[in-house]
């Protein structure tokens, strides 16, 4: 249970550290609400054309096993390479090249059967090896992938035929289906592939241009629907003002995530722009150390969160975007619901619990605050609004690298405020060796009990009250949900809005005439 | 002279070496685990270690120093730690942004410098003299990004004559669409490179001017030009010169703040990244072949120097034999 939990922690937890040099979260999410933008712009549009998509997450390199990082999820999730199952826009988890599958009575023995007639864009036909090696590729020892050790429960791949995968597993896993929508069918005979590729998607890599540009281009042979536009080009922005002057002069068509608030002015209210509010997984929390006194008291923990104007500090920050949720749980996850009501913004119920733990009269604590946005901006807001309840913060300034050892590793800390990206992992609040050390063990048996389920409804169940528990006992102060904000020109349509997980699947958007 | 050059080029010799020296200790003094980079935070300590072993940060640090040396005697500038690619060919591919956009800047600043200089101190007393010095003031002030969004502001997004950013793919398989994706940039550089030089052309020409061997010259019957030609440019171009030199070092790898405003792929914001992520192969690659490019361009300042300025020559021949100035 440990490892497992610990390996969800990683694989968020990555993509936060990954995000630092620029700026804060997109990423990570599961779309609630439907699928694609541009909705309705069904009219004519043309079969070739090419789609300029600007972006600030260029891939490290092609292999998502080797540190390809989010940019490359982005660019080859879905788009490139497929997997058994797919991740879709709304958050279903839906068969891709698995053509069905079984679960064993004891769930501990999944069959897939694959589709027939998928071909490699090297032209080799998909078998079962190659599913074998791909996901050995990321449980592997040199793999680096985020998911490795989600999928560390796999005991034994098995392939009877062609066209048949037996997966075994050491314990129940209800979320290995989900998993496996992670892991990318790579033909197992392909070489160098942190520059070159070989999948079974929609499209192939053109050209990669490092620093600045990469171009999918359709696949002819390829065994699904074909994507409705000829050429996708990617092209990579180190500032987000760059990137919004490139959208204005209609150098690129979508920007997959925008980053910089202050620049939605430019086009909202314009006939030539649609800016789309899409749902993201990235969650800003206030964690406290829940081991350590003051925090160790729930009381205390109520009467922080209850201090701090969360909608103030949200429509300062994004104005009128982002979410409250009033717990770990985003409303993409399927055990979403709305505690934003559990700990009210109520300065003199603060007063009271306060008062209530022995603290009538205020302490002062350490906030360690990592040196990029949003952090420092949101430190100075937590600092005002607890001083109104007595308490004195002394905002200290960290880098990423910092917040790792000093807060991750060695949880020297007090409070900090870090961005959780992934969809899903509201499971930590279970491992009670976790940096915020909140250690309930009602919770983590719910969570151990939530995987060993055998049915999603049971799952669903159980982790809802994982997140009640939490929200009650303040495990954390989740102050609120990054906005997933997707703009485009309004020729198109087609395209993802919430970006779940950082993929963006660019096979069925839609170019109408006009501008080529 | 051939001596001279022997020695000179000796020199360089030795500089490298000091610098690869100097680089690679430093680098190795910053805070931060390179491994820490690579892995995702729920990383175990032996996923640390395997990865310091991978990257052979665990090896002693003389031992990594001459396994480094050896790589780059063979000019190889080694593997990325976080991409896993060769350092080398992605650095070659970013100095057919970088070099030309320094190059281009560089001229059309000297193009600026020179004659609004040279007015700005022959008509020093007259009120444009005095706005010519003044704008260049100025220029010195503003921050080069500013430039930049400005140039963007008012050529890209009102006008729509150029586009805001970004490099052809094909790089300059077609020169035309490369140099107009180059203009703005190579412009912001220029304009504010320009701002220094003018003063630096502007308090020379006014040595010059007010120098007894011009006036002797024209004394003997020179006209204004001919003796601003023959003597005045001469004594005018050699501290110019040394200043060129230390401004297009500073440009080449200075131009990542307007890499990053017009988003080009150039050498400075791949040198950023390289710092963000710890990546010493590319740190060090980078640093290596700008400092070398940095010395290369102060042998040449030295040597176009000693070509105009006879003095130097004849001073350096005293030194070597021992006659002293």
């Amino acid at each position: 249970m440990n490892s497992k939990t610990t390996s969800l922690i990683g694989a968020a937890l990555v993509l936060a550290l990954a995000l630092t040099g620029c700026g804060s979260g997109s990423s990570g999410s599961a779309g609630s609400s439907a699928s694609t933008g541009g909705a309705g712009a069904t009219a004519a549009y043309d079969p070739d054309a090419t789609i300029e998509i600007g972006s600030l997450y260029e891939p490290q390199n092609l292999d998502n096993t080797a540190g390809g990082g989010q940019g490359v999820t982005e660019a080859f999730n879905g788009n490139v390479y497929e997997s058994l199952f797919r991740l879709t826009d709304d958050g279903k988890v839906e068969s891709l090249l698995a053509k069905d599958h079984t679960v064993s009575k004891d769930g501990l023995t999944y069959t897939f059967t694959l589709r027939s007639g998928v071909k490699f864009h090297s032209g080799k036909p998909l078998t079962s090896a190659d599913v074998k090696y791909s996901i050995e590729k990321v449980t592997g020892p040199d793999s680096q992938s985020a998911r490795k050790s989600s999928l560390s429960v796999i005991k034994s791949i098995d392939t009877p035929d062609d066209s048949t995968v037996t997966v075994k597993l050491s314990s129940k896993s209800i979320s290995l289906v989900y998993n496996l929508s992670y892991v990318w069918i790579v033909n197992s005979q392909a070489k160098s592939l942190t520059t070159t590729e070989d999948g079974t998607g929609p499209y192939t890599l053109g050209t990669w241009k490092r620093g600045s540009s990469l171009t999918l281009e359709r696949f002819p042979g390829y065994w699904g629907t074909p994507a409705t536009n000829k050429q996708v080009v990617f092209h990579y922005f180190t500032d987000a003002t760059a990137l919004n002057n490139a959208l204005l002069t209609k150098a690129v068509d979508v920007v997959t995530s925008e980053q910089s608030p202050d620049a939605l002015a430019n086009f909202e209210n314009n006939g030539d722009y649609k800016v789309n509010n899409g749902q993201s997984t990235t969650k800003l929390l206030l964690a406290f150390n829940d081991r350590k006194a003051p925090f160790d008291k729930v009381l205390v923990r109520k009467a922080i969160t209850s201090s701090i104007d969360n909608k103030k500090l949200l429509s300062s920050i994004w104005g009128k975007y982002g979410t409250l949720i009033g717990s770990m749980v985003p409303p993409t996850d399927p055990w979403y619901e709305d505690l934003t009501t559990v700990n009210p913004y109520d300065p003199n119920l603060a007063k009271k619990e306060l008062a209530e733990a022995g603290y009538g009269s205020g302490f002062s604590f350490t906030l360690d605050t990592p040196n990029y946005d949003p952090h420092p901006t949101v430190a100075t807001f937590v600092k005002s609004e607890l001083a109104k309840v007595g308490i004195t913060v002394n905002i200290n300034v960290i880098t990423a690298d910092e917040w790792y050892t000093k807060v991750y590793k060695n949880r020297d800390f007090a409070a900090t405020l870090q961005e959780h990206v992934n969809d899903r992992d509201v499971v930590w609040y279970g491992n009670p060796d976790f940096y915020w050390g909140y250690d309930n063990p009602q919770v983590t048996k719910w969570v151990e009990q939530a995987e060993q389920s055998d049915t999603a409804d049971g799952q669903t169940e159980l982790l809802k009250k994982v997140n009640q528990q939490i929200a009650a006992d303040a495990a954390s102060d989740w102050l609120y949900l990054y906005p997933q904000i997707v703009v485009a020109s309004s020729s198109l349509s087609g395209y993802p809005v919430n970006g779940l997980n950082s993929q963006f699947y660019a096979y069925g958007i839609k170019k109408s005439g006009g501008r080529g | 002279m051939t001596v001279y050059l022997l020695r000179r080029t000796a020199f360089l010799v030795v500089s490298l070496f000091l610098a690869a020296v100097v680089l690679f200790l430093l680098l190795r003094l910053l805070p931060g685990d390179p491994a820490n980079a690579l892995l995702s935070v729920g990383a175990s300590p032996e996923q640390v270690a395997a990865a310091r072993h991978q990257i052979g940060t665990d090896r002693p640090l003389p031992v990594q120093f001459v396994s480094w040396l050896g790589e780059m005697s063979r000019l190889d500038l080694g593997t990325s730690f976080v991409s896993t690619l060769p350092v080398g060919p992605e650095i070659a591919a970013r100095l057919v942004v970088t070099v030309p956009l320094t190059l281009l800047a560089f001229l059309l600043a000297v193009v600026i410098a020179v004659p609004v200089g040279f007015v700005a101190a022959y008509r020093a007393g007259t009120w444009y003299g005095s706005v010519l010095s003044a704008l260049s003031q100025l220029g010195i002030a503003v921050p080069v990004f500013w430039v930049g969004m400005l140039l963007i502001t008012v050529f890209s997004l009102h006008l729509g004559v150029l586009p805001a950013g970004g490099f052809p793919q094909d790089d300059w398989a077609n020169p035309g669409d490369a140099l107009t994706s180059l203009t703005l940039p190579v412009v912001t550089i220029a304009l504010v490179m320009s701002a220094s030089l003018i003063r630096y052309v502007r308090s020379a020409t006014l040595d010059v001017l007010g120098s007894d061997y011009l006036r002797t010259a024209r004394a003997l019957g020179s006209s204004f030009i001919g003796a601003m030609w023959r003597h005045g440019l001469r004594n005018a171009v050699v501290p110019v010169v040394s200043i060129l030199g230390i401004e297009l070092a500073t440009t080449f790898l200075g131009a990542v703040v307007v890499e990053s405003v017009f988003a080009l792929p150039g050498l400075g914001g791949m040198l950023v990244k390289g710092f963000a992520q710890h990546d010493y192969p590319v740190i060090q690659g980078i640093l290596v072949v700008s400092t070398f490019a940095v010395l290369l361009i102060g042998f040449a300042a030295d040597l176009v120097q000693r070509l105009i300025d006879p003095r130097l020559r004849r001073s350096l021949g005293g030194n070597l034999s021992g006659d002293g100035a």
